[in-house]
């Protein structure tokens, strides 16, 4: 559903942005000269078979595969690339390593080369490579993909979401500027709703928007579902203080948050009844391209999540690391791959092709030109430095997947904003789905 | 022929039936060859998964990873889990209601099509629209309908002026178990109609006929001639009406993958989140295993049924 809407959406973008692309020639010279110089030399003969999400950006794609197409040229690796949807990426990379053959690069989410460390190709090198090139790595993409001190894949990228509001609506609410926190952004909530321009936040089942919010409300007041030993410690009055502030912000929202899935706020958005949310570049982006969505693309605006009492920011970001498997035949090719494809005149293009919708994880590339291109896109540039890891300060890995996609967090919210629980019966629900899966 | 007679008669000594002969020759085994092909289907394509399936409830296995045995661990966890109990409340619910409406809607209806009117084909076929009509499309559209900002409902009665504010159709617990239900009869009626229908076309007119000599009431009629006649059918298709709502998984997932706050999950959909979304395929088999004894006692109610019936019409010994 989620990518199917926001692919359809994002549409439009295309032939805009795929000019962008360095292509053809230019690219070819530049893979062949990278190609001679690099510290990976493909094996002759190499073949790699690499998966990857499916892109929600036509553009992007497009600029990926003239990546994959000039690695191909410049190293005569035979390159077969095939993309699957995010739900799953994940059980067919566990396969793979399961099975110990069919892939040998795989491009996934989360934490994902943390759920078979003993399968992957260590990275270090190509991380240390990157690294000292291009200013080091964020700081939750690193903990995504290191255990220990060995990089056990490669956090390519982020997918940033942000405030995304309608300045007229904020403006008239009294809020020249975007509330910086958790107070203020209630009191705004409220005048939003008092003057019938509501914001709205998911919390139905939406993977991603709905995991995304509360857990920044969930550790913005310093609550986590574990600690850094795994141990549950949901059940705090951290948590409380956080379902006491959702609940009040849920009393001001659009109504029917409750059912709302990855793609509602982007149609509520667009439709001219929602005024405030929190989504990727990807609503913004789609007015933007239609001609018709004009007023709606000027008044918006994006801004950073508020702080809460935590007195840092608490985002929860979504991260794609690539890692190579350690069966692979040609590990060389691997990790000349994944280097190459992170070499500025690559990563430039294809953050260009993907229109802010993915955020660098190399710190030089805050300066890369798709953040000044247009001034609404710069709060993006943020996400992969203010993002926690999916485990928020517990352990990277498979139990804090499962905690995220088995929706413990968005329920517990969902539970007493409804009335459905109330705030003690919520956090026992969680605990109790806590222990099934920390167990 | 009559060589082999002469052949015989000059050696009588016969030669012991060998196991190899037995196999081949013996009407019981060759019966059983016969059936040999499917049993192998039913064995692999059957038996197999669900065999397969149970077993993965006593382990703990995750997508892409081997599992331990653990016996009874995951149902344990299940026990006192108000997810799960939340779910199964939920399927139960899901099921009665819309079977029981399915049933009474599917009755009248077809009791409606079974009397002489103009462009009776025409509309019967109209019936089974809702029928043919790939589940995901029309799950979409209901998804469509129900929408809490963009619902035609709510359109409508707001141009109406019947209300100020949109329904929460989807996001309220009530309603939503009521769209799901809703969604699901809609879906599900034809198939009650048609097939009560045809049971209704094989019973003879005669029978009417006398009883109207009679002076039989409407109601009479129905009661007496065309419900016992009806019986067996009604037993049938309402097994199979309850079979698929109890396991219906498609409507709900693209209508509320189980939301608000769990309120239309049912035990199908808890299964596939834990299972295939979370990863955790053996908790995933145990809710799905813990489905087979509900399912179970179903087919036992509409088999008992079935006897009853014979009993009724007064067939000896079953």
């Amino acid at each position: 559903m989620q990518d199917f809407t926001r692919r359809a959406l994002l549409q439009g973008g295309t032939a805009l942005a795929a000019t962008g692309a360095l292509t053809g020639p230019a690219l070819f010279e530049f893979a062949k000269a990278w190609a001679a110089d690099s510290p990976w030399k493909a094996e002759p003969g190499a073949k790699l078979t690499v998966m990857r999400w499916k892109r929600f950006v036509p553009a992007e794609d497009d600029a990926f595969n003239a990546i994959v197409a000039a690695f191909k040229a410049a190293t005569g690796t035979e390159m077969n690339v095939f993309s699957e949807s995010f739900e799953d990426v994940q059980p067919k990379a566990s396969v793979a390593a399961n099975t110990g053959s069919g892939l040998d690069i795989a491009w996934g989410l989360h934490t994902l080369p943390q759920l078979f460390p003993t399968k992957v190709l260590k990275m270090n090198d190509v991380a240390d490579y990157l690294g000292k090139k291009y200013g080091g790595w964020t700081d939750a993409a690193a903990k995504t993909c290191k255990l220990g001190d060995d990089w056990l894949g490669i956090p390519v990228t982020t997918n940033g979401g942000y405030m995304t509001y309608r300045k007229s609506a904020t403006d008239k609410a009294g809020f020249k500027e975007f509330p910086k926190d958790f107070p203020s952004f209630l009191e705004m909530c409220k005048a939003l709703k008092a003057n019938n321009t509501p914001a709205g936040f998911a919390l139905g089942h939406a993977s991603g928007d709905a995991n995304a919010w509360l857990h920044w409300i969930l550790w913005g007041h310093g609550a986590y579902t574990v600690d850094q030993s795994d141990k549950i410690i949901i059940n705090s009055p951290e948590t409380m203080k956080a379902l006491e502030y959702c609940k009040a912000l849920y009393e001001t929202f659009i109504p029917g948050t409750p059912s709302w899935n990855d793609s509602s706020n982007n149609k509520a958005y667009l439709a001219g009844e929602l005024y405030c949310t929190l989504n990727g570049i990807s609503i913004y982006v789609a007015a933007k391209t239609d001609p018709s969505k004009k007023d709606i693309a000027e008044d918006t605006y994006h801004a950073l999540h508020p702080i809460g009492p935590v007195g840092k920011p608490s985002e929860l970001q979504l991260v794609f690391p690539i890692l190579a498997f350690n069966f692979t035949k040609y590990p060389n090719a691997a990790k000349a791959f994944i280097a190459f494809m992170m070499e500025k005149e690559q990563y430039e293009k294809w953050m260009d092709g993907a229109q802010g919708y993915l955020t660098q994880t190399l710190n030089a590339y805050e300066s890369a030109p798709v953040w000044t291109a247009d001034p609404k896109n710069a709060v993006f540039a943020q996400a992969s430095k203010r993002t926690l890891p999916a485990s928020g300060i517990g352990t990277v890995g498979e139990k804090a997947a499962t905690a995220i996609a088995d929706f413990i967090v968005v329920d517990m919210f969902a539970n007493y904003c409804t009335g459905t629980k109330d705030a003690k019966g919520a956090v026992a629900e969680a605990e109790r789905q806590l222990k099934r899966i920390y167990r | 022929m009559a060589d082999v007679v002469v052949a015989s008669q000059a050696k009588p000594q016969f030669r012991e039936a060998s196991a190899w002969d037995q196999l081949k020759y013996n009407r019981n085994w060759l019966g059983f060859w016969f059936m040999l092909p499917a049993m192998a289907f039913l064995i692999f394509f059957l038996a197999y998964p669900l065999g397969l399936g149970i077993w993965l409830s006593f382990t703990d296995t995750r997508i892409g990873r081997v599992g331990q045995f653990i016996g009874i661990e995951n149902y344990q966890w299940l026990w006192d889990d108000a997810i799960f109990w939340l779910s199964v409340f939920n399927t139960l619910l899901y099921t009665i209601v819309a079977s029981a409406l399915k049933f009474a809607i599917g009755l009248y209806l077809a009791l409606l099509l079974n009397e002489n009117m103009p462009f009776k084909a025409m509309l019967r076929a109209m019936v089974l629209i809702p029928f043919i009509v790939p589940t995901v499309l029309s799950a979409l559209a209901f998804w469509w309908i129900f929408d809490s900002q963009f619902s035609i409902i709510s359109w409508s009665l707001k141009h109406l002026g019947l209300i100020s504010q949109n329904i929460n159709f989807l996001g309220d617990t009530t309603w939503a178990r009521i769209c799901v239900i809703f969604a699901n009869i809609w879906r599900g009626v034809p198939f009650v109609a048609i097939t009560l229908l045809a049971g209704l076309q094989t019973v003879s007119p005669s029978l009417y006929e006398a009883a109207t000599l009679d002076g039989a009431t409407r109601w009479q009629n129905f009661r007496y001639i065309t419900y016992p006649l009806l019986t067996p059918i009604i037993a049938v298709v309402m097994t199979f009406s309850v079979l698929f709502t109890f396991t219906d998984f498609q409507l709900i997932w693209a209508m509320t993958r189980g939301g608000p706050v769990n309120a239309t999950h049912l035990m199908a959909t808890l299964s596939y989140q834990r299972a295939i979304i979370a990863g955790q395929l053996g908790e995933g088999a145990a809710i799905s295993s813990a489905m087979i004894p509900f399912l179970l006692a179903a087919i036992m109610v509409s088999w008992f049924g079935l006897q009853r019936r014979k009993w009724q019409q007064g067939e000896s010994n079953d």
